[in-house]
């Protein structure tokens, strides 16, 4: 480990790029508490907004069911991530290439795209288009990236770990839950965290695959903001980026309480 | 071992179950038999008082989906969506449903509230006899300025391209409107769909650069509020807006012509519960709840009971409605405008011309 001291510019420029990001985030949260409804300069300070929030029949909806769709989605699409990358890492079979091409086709195609034929097969298969329509689709696109994010973890795992373990005794499953999975679990993590985020955020494929009653907060708020943006957007912002920092925290300290 | 793996794959399960399974609703009243009504409308559209009435009515729980443009809508119920019970297109969106076969004829006779409509404002061109639509906001798009802050006060659209408002003009990012106002300038029609036409609209609209501060769409009212913009193309909503918050914005229908627009209620094909709708449709057409809208959204209600219900019932809010010309535009106004219509394949050139233009 170096004994330098930070020099100063690298300090300076890394407080310059912490603001670049942060500042308008906090000018966002500052101004929810704006009594502006136009929310062009500051008027005076208010907590109404929160209270027109949380009697916002849609928007409490809407959160509900992303949260519902994120939570199903990233669960069902990490496993099956995982286990597309283990296959890939483990195997070779005819096919080899193609398969892991077309597994990466979600991350390179246009939304739109994506989101259209989904809606199309939903309409061929006479699906009910609601929420368990965007929770497939979530999952569709949410595979290669939990995929992607595993492999590279695998990519400097021996397989002969896992062969010893047998030689050992233990059989597959044992091999897998007490062997491979604790070693590619930081890799599993962060591909569940990147399904999780991608399935809050996603606009386009879930506008296609909605139907009437599940709408989700992406939907919400891009709506509301092409009206009028009036500081209930701030107002719900701000408790979304507040309660992601939370969530986040709690995992950084657990995860250094661990080492 | 294997308890422990059939609970954790029974939770999900019964999560997805719980999350799509209907929640028990009371029997509808009012002799209905649907007990939900999927909207998928614009939002910040439907004031939800409106929704809360109708549902303390008829027992009817309204599901109130949105989206953003007309276009999103058209993308989605052409790719084959349903469920939606009633949507709210644009005239032109309207002429361009039915030409695909999306919408389903209204049953008139379970809407008596038909006739508080103001009689000019029914019977348009993309729905004669009104089987299909029932009209919901109406409105203008036309040219609105600061008073004090303008150089001077524009009276055409030409005036625009005057050097004086260098940097200084919102427009709406519309590939219609704006080739349209140059259309108009130029002295054509604004639904032209001669290529040579919108090619000279173009080379216009080029020269309009160097006074174009900004494309909005959704809030064009906020550059005139603060004083970034002196003047701009945009919907009587945002200037209505503007104007309540500063005087001084001025809406007017320029020499050359300006836009007119309608919302309407509509009814999509195979639409599950249309019992529900019609009433919907109805209720909504009651002055007391139609005025309901007026006073959250400043758009034009083409309900004349409305309006006769706000004038006892709210004066001050009627003299601010009927004084201002995003609201209530005078004759002279409404004479000069010209609704956009459906331009078929020309649209592709409408698209290019956009393209190239904020390209260039």
């Amino acid at each position: 480990m170096s004994e330098k001291k930070l020099p100063i510019w690298l300090r300076a420029y890394g407080l310059a790029a912490y603001l670049y990001i942060y500042v308008p985030i906090l000018i966002l949260m500052v101004f929810s508490f704006n009594t502006m409804k136009l929310n062009i300069r500051w008027e005076g300070f208010t907590f109404r907004w929160y209270g027109v929030l949380f009697n916002d029949q849609q928007v409490i909806l809407a959160t509900r069911n992303t949260l519902i769709i994120a939570a199903l989605s990233t669960l069902v699409a990490t496993i099956l991530g995982t286990m597309a990358a283990l296959a890939l890492h483990r195997y070779r079979f005819p096919g080899y290439n193609v398969s892991e091409t077309v597994m990466y086709i979600p991350i390179v195609i246009p939304e739109v795209i994506m989101g259209i034929s989904l809606l199309v097969l939903f309409v061929i298969l006479k699906f009910q288009l609601g929420l368990l329509t965007i929770i497939l689709a979530h999952i569709a696109f949410n595979i290669p990236f939990v995929a992607l994010v595993v492999r590279a973890r695998l990519h400097g795992y021996d397989n002969a770990i896992d062969e010893a373990a047998m030689d050992l005794g233990a059989n597959e499953l044992t091999t897998f839950r007490r062997v491979t999975l604790p070693t590619i679990m930081p890799g599993v993590l962060s591909g569940a965290l990147l399904a999780f985020t991608l399935s809050l955020d996603d606009y386009v494929i879930t506008y296609f695959t909605a139907g009437p009653g599940s709408t989700t907060l992406p939907l919400r708020v891009f709506s509301m903001v092409r009206f009028m943006v009036t500081p209930e957007v701030n107002a719900l912002s701000t408790i979304w980026v507040v309660a992601v920092f939370l969530v986040l925290l709690a995992g950084q300290i657990a995860q250094s309480r661990r080492t | 071992m294997k308890l422990k793996r059939l609970v954790s794959t029974l939770i999900p399960a019964l999560l997805l179950l719980a999350a799509c399974a209907p929640a028990a609703r009371p029997p509808a009243a009012s002799g209905l038999t649907s007990t939900e009504l999927n909207l998928y409308a614009w939002s910040e559209y439907v004031p939800q008082q409106l929704l809360d009435d109708f549902t303390a009515k008829y027992g009817v729980k309204v599901n109130y989906d949105t989206y953003s443009s007309n276009e999103e809508m058209l993308a989605k119920l052409q790719a084959g969506a349903s469920g939606y019970d009633l949507v709210i297109p644009s005239d032109y969106m309207v002429a361009v449903m039915l030409k695909l076969g999306l919408l389903d004829p209204l049953n008139m006779t379970q809407i008596p509230n038909f006739g508080n409509i103001d009689r000019q404002f029914a019977d348009q061109y993309y729905d004669p006899g009104n089987k299909y639509t029932v009209p919901y906001m109406w409105g203008t798009t036309a040219l609105a300025y600061h008073k004090t802050n303008a150089p001077f006060e524009p009276k055409s659209w030409a005036d625009l391209w005057d050097p004086a408002f260098e940097n200084k003009l919102v427009l709406l990012d519309d590939s219609r409107e704006v080739p349209g106002m140059a259309l108009q300038v130029l002295g054509f029609d604004k639904n032209s769909t001669s290529a040579d036409e919108l090619e000279q609209a173009k080379h216009k609209l080029v020269e309009l650069k160097p006074n174009i501060l900004l494309f909005n769409s959704d809030d064009p009212e906020t550059a005139l509020i603060t004083g970034e913009a002196w003047a701009g193309l945009m919907w009587n909503g945002n200037a209505a807006l503007g104007h309540a918050e500063d005087e001084n914005i001025m809406y007017i229908c320029p020499e050359e012509g300006c836009g007119l627009w309608f919302d309407n209620l509509s009814m999509p094909k195979g639409a599950p519960h249309p019992d529900a709708a019609m009433a919907f449709i109805n209720f909504m057409l009651e002055p007391a709840e139609s005025i309901l809208i007026t006073g959250e959204f400043p758009y034009s209600n083409p309900n004349a009971a409305a309006l006769e219900y706000l004038k006892t019932s709210d004066p001050d809010a009627y003299a601010v409605y009927m004084g201002f010309s995003a609201t209530n535009p005078p004759p002279e106004f409404i004479s000069k405008t010209t609704a956009l219509k459906d331009v078929g394949d020309a649209t592709t050139l409408y698209d290019q011309l956009w393209t190239n233009f904020k390209g260039e």
